[in-house]
C-alpha cells in the first residue's frame, strides 16, 4: 500500500493541507481581528458604542455562519475563479475558507476582548489614551492569552473545513482521503490520512496551548 | 479653605435600566479647595461612585457642571477632555493594573499615552517605583503582589502624569486594616509633598477620619450634611452621618472583641 507514489502522495497532502489552513487563518485574521474588535467597541458596553455599526456586523456575521461550509464552497465559485482563476486545488480552496474562518474569528476576538475587566479600560481611558492605544495595550495587551488560545482552535477548525473541500477537489488530506476511501474503497489510505489530520491538529493545539501558558503573567508564577 | 479647585455644580444622573430607573445623583453640589484632601462618605447605593466619576466625567452628568480650576469639564471636547484627564489621577478599588504587564511597565503606561521617550519614561517611572517604596518589584508582574502593593503600583502610575487631582474611588475597600493605614499615609505624603487636591470617596469612616480634612456626607443621590471632618465626627446633625458613625462604632467594637 504505502508505495513511493503513495508517499509522496501523502506527503505532498500534508504540506497542501497546512498551506490552505495557514494562509486561510492568515487571511481570515486580517478580516476578522478588525471585525472583533469594531464588534467589542460599538456593543453597548464598548467605549464607542453604536448600536447601528453593532447590529449590522451582527447580521453580516450570524448570516455567514449559518451557511453551511459546503455550500459555501460552492456558493463562492465565481468570487474563487475570478480571484484564483480556478475552482478546484487546494490555492483555490483559500478563497472560502477565509470567508468561512472571517466571522468566526470576528466571534473569536470579541468573545476574548470582551474578557478585558472593564476597570482596566476605565483606567486607561481615565488617564487620557487614545482608543487606538486602548485598543493595542489594554484589549489585545490583556486578552492575548484568550486570543492565542482563541488562534489554535480556529486553526483547528480551518483545518477541518479544508479536508471537507476535498468533496469539490480542494487538495490537501481530506482530498486524499475521500479520493481513495470513498470513491476507491481504500479504507488504509483513508485511516493513514486520518491519523495525519489528527495528528496535525494535536501538534497545533499543543504548541497553541504551549505559548499560551507561556505568554500569560495573569497567574503566580 | 483655600481657593476653590474642584467646582460640582447641581449634578443630576439617572441611569435607565429594564426594571425602572435609579436616580444615582439629584442635585449634588460641592467645592473642595485647592491642596484639600476632601472626604465623600455613604453607604453603597448612596451615589458616591457616580459622582466621583462625574469628576472626569468617565460619567457624564444629565445636567450640572463640573468645573477644574474654574474651566468646566463638560464643555470641552472629546480631544480636549483626553488631554484634561491625564492631569486628573484617579485609584481605584480593584487597582485596575494592566495584568500582563510588569510593574515597571504600567507605570509606564501613561507616559506611554503621552509619547514621551522610551529612556526617559523608564527613569521615571523606576523613581516613582522608589518613592512608593517598591523599586525592588520592578520586574515583578502584579499577579506577584499583595493587595497593599498593587494600590502602590496604582499610585506610582497615577503619579507620573504629574496630576493636580486624584480621586479616590474606594481606593482602600479591598484592603485590611493596617494595609489601609500605610496607603493612607502615603496619600497624605503625596499631598503634602506635591500639594495635589485628593477627593477620597469611601464608605468607611475611620478612612475619612485618618486623612480628610473636611467631609460630604452622602445618602439617597443628595449630600445630606458637609462640613469639618472633626465637626461631623463630634456633632453630626443628619440621620445618614449618625448611621455611619453608628456603623464605624460597630466595627470598632467587633475589633476590639
Amino acid at each position: 500500500m504505502l508505495d513511493e507514489t503513495m508517499i509522496h502522495m501523502l506527503l505532498e497532502g500534508i504540506w497542501d493541507t497546512c498551506y490552505m489552513t495557514l494562509v486561510s487563518t492568515f487571511f481570515g485574521y486580517l478580516i476578522g481581528l478588525p471585525l472583533g474588535i469594531a464588534l467589542t467597541l460599538t456593543d453597548e458596553t464598548g467605549i464607542a458604542p453604536n448600536r447601528a455599526v453593532y447590529r449590522i456586523l451582527n447580521v453580516i456575521i450570524n448570516i455567514t455562519r449559518s451557511i453551511p461550509f459546503l455550500i459555501l464552497l460552492i456558493l463562492v465559485m465565481p468570487l474563487t475563479k475570478a480571484i484564483v482563476g480556478k475552482t478546484y486545488g487546494s490555492t483555490a480552496t483559500i478563497v472560502p475558507l477565509t470567508l468561512a474562518a472571517a466571522p468566526f474569528i470576528g466571534r473569536m476576538v470579541e468573545s476574548s476582548l470582551k474578557e478585558v475587566p472593564a476597570g482596566v479600560i476605565e483606567a486607561a481611558l481615565s488617564m487620557g489614551a487614545k482608543t487606538g492605544t486602548i485598543v493595542t495595550k489594554v484589549l489585545i495587551g490583556e486578552a492575548r492569552t484568550s486570543l492565542l488560545v482563541g488562534a489554535t482552535i480556529v486553526l483547528g477548525t480551518v483545518l477541518g473545513y479544508s479536508a471537507m473541500a476535498g468533496v469539490i477537489g480542494g487538495g490537501g488530506l481530506g482530498d486524499i482521503a475521500i479520493r481513495y476511501g470513498y470513491y476507491r474503497y481504500d479504507t488504509g489510505v483513508m485511516l493513514v490520512t486520518l491519523v495525519f489530520i489528527v495528528a496535525i491538529v494535536q501538534l497545533l493545539q499543543g504548541l497553541g496551548n504551549l505559548a499560551a501558558r507561556k505568554i500569560d503573567h495573569r497567574k503566580q508564577s | 479653605m483655600a481657593e476653590t479647585y474642584l467646582e460640582i455644580r447641581n449634578l443630576y444622573k439617572t441611569f435607565s435600566a429594564k426594571n425602572g430607573s435609579v436616580e444615582a445623583l439629584k442635585g449634588v453640589s460641592l467645592s473642595i479647595g485647592k491642596g484639600e484632601i476632601f472626604g465623600v462618605i455613604g453607604l453603597s447605593g448612596a451615589g458616591k461612585s457616580t459622582l466621583v466619576r462625574c469628576m472626569n466625567l468617565l460619567e457624564r452628568p444629565d445636567s450640572g457642571d463640573v468645573l477644574l480650576n474654574g474651566e468646566s469639564l463638560l464643555a470641552l471636547n472629546k480631544e480636549q477632555l483626553r488631554l484634561r484627564r491625564q492631569k486628573i489621577g484617579m485609584i481605584f478599588q480593584h487597582f485596575n493594573l494592566l495584568e500582563q504587564q510588569t510593574v515597571l511597565e504600567n507605570v509606564c503606561f501613561p507616559l506611554e499615552i503621552r509619547g514621551i521617550p522610551k529612556k526617559e519614561r523608564r527613569e521615571k517611572a523606576l523613581a516613582l517605583l522608589e518613592k512608593v517604596g517598591l523599586a525592588e518589584k520592578a520586574k515583578a508582574y502584579p499577579s506577584q503582589l499583595s493587595g497593599g502593593q498593587k494600590q502602590r503600583v496604582a499610585i506610582a502610575r497615577v503619579l507620573a502624569n504629574e496630576p493636580d487631582i486624584l480621586l479616590c474611588d474606594e481606593a482602600t475597600s479591598a484592603l485590611d486594616p493596617e494595609t489601609t493605614q500605610t496607603i493612607l499615609r502615603l496619600l497624605k505624603t503625596i499631598r503634602d509633598s506635591l500639594g495635589i487636591t485628593i477627593v477620597v470617596i469611601t464608605h468607611e469612616m475611620r478612612v475619612i477620619q485618618q486623612v480628610a480634612t473636611r467631609v460630604a456626607v452622602l445618602d439617597g443621590g443628595s449630600v445630606q450634611e458637609e462640613g469639618s471632618v472633626v465637626e461631623i465626627f463630634d456633632h453630626p446633625k443628619s440621620r445618614a452621618a449618625k448611621r455611619l458613625l453608628l456603623i464605624a462604632d460597630e466595627e470598632e467594637e467587633s475589633y476590639a472583641g
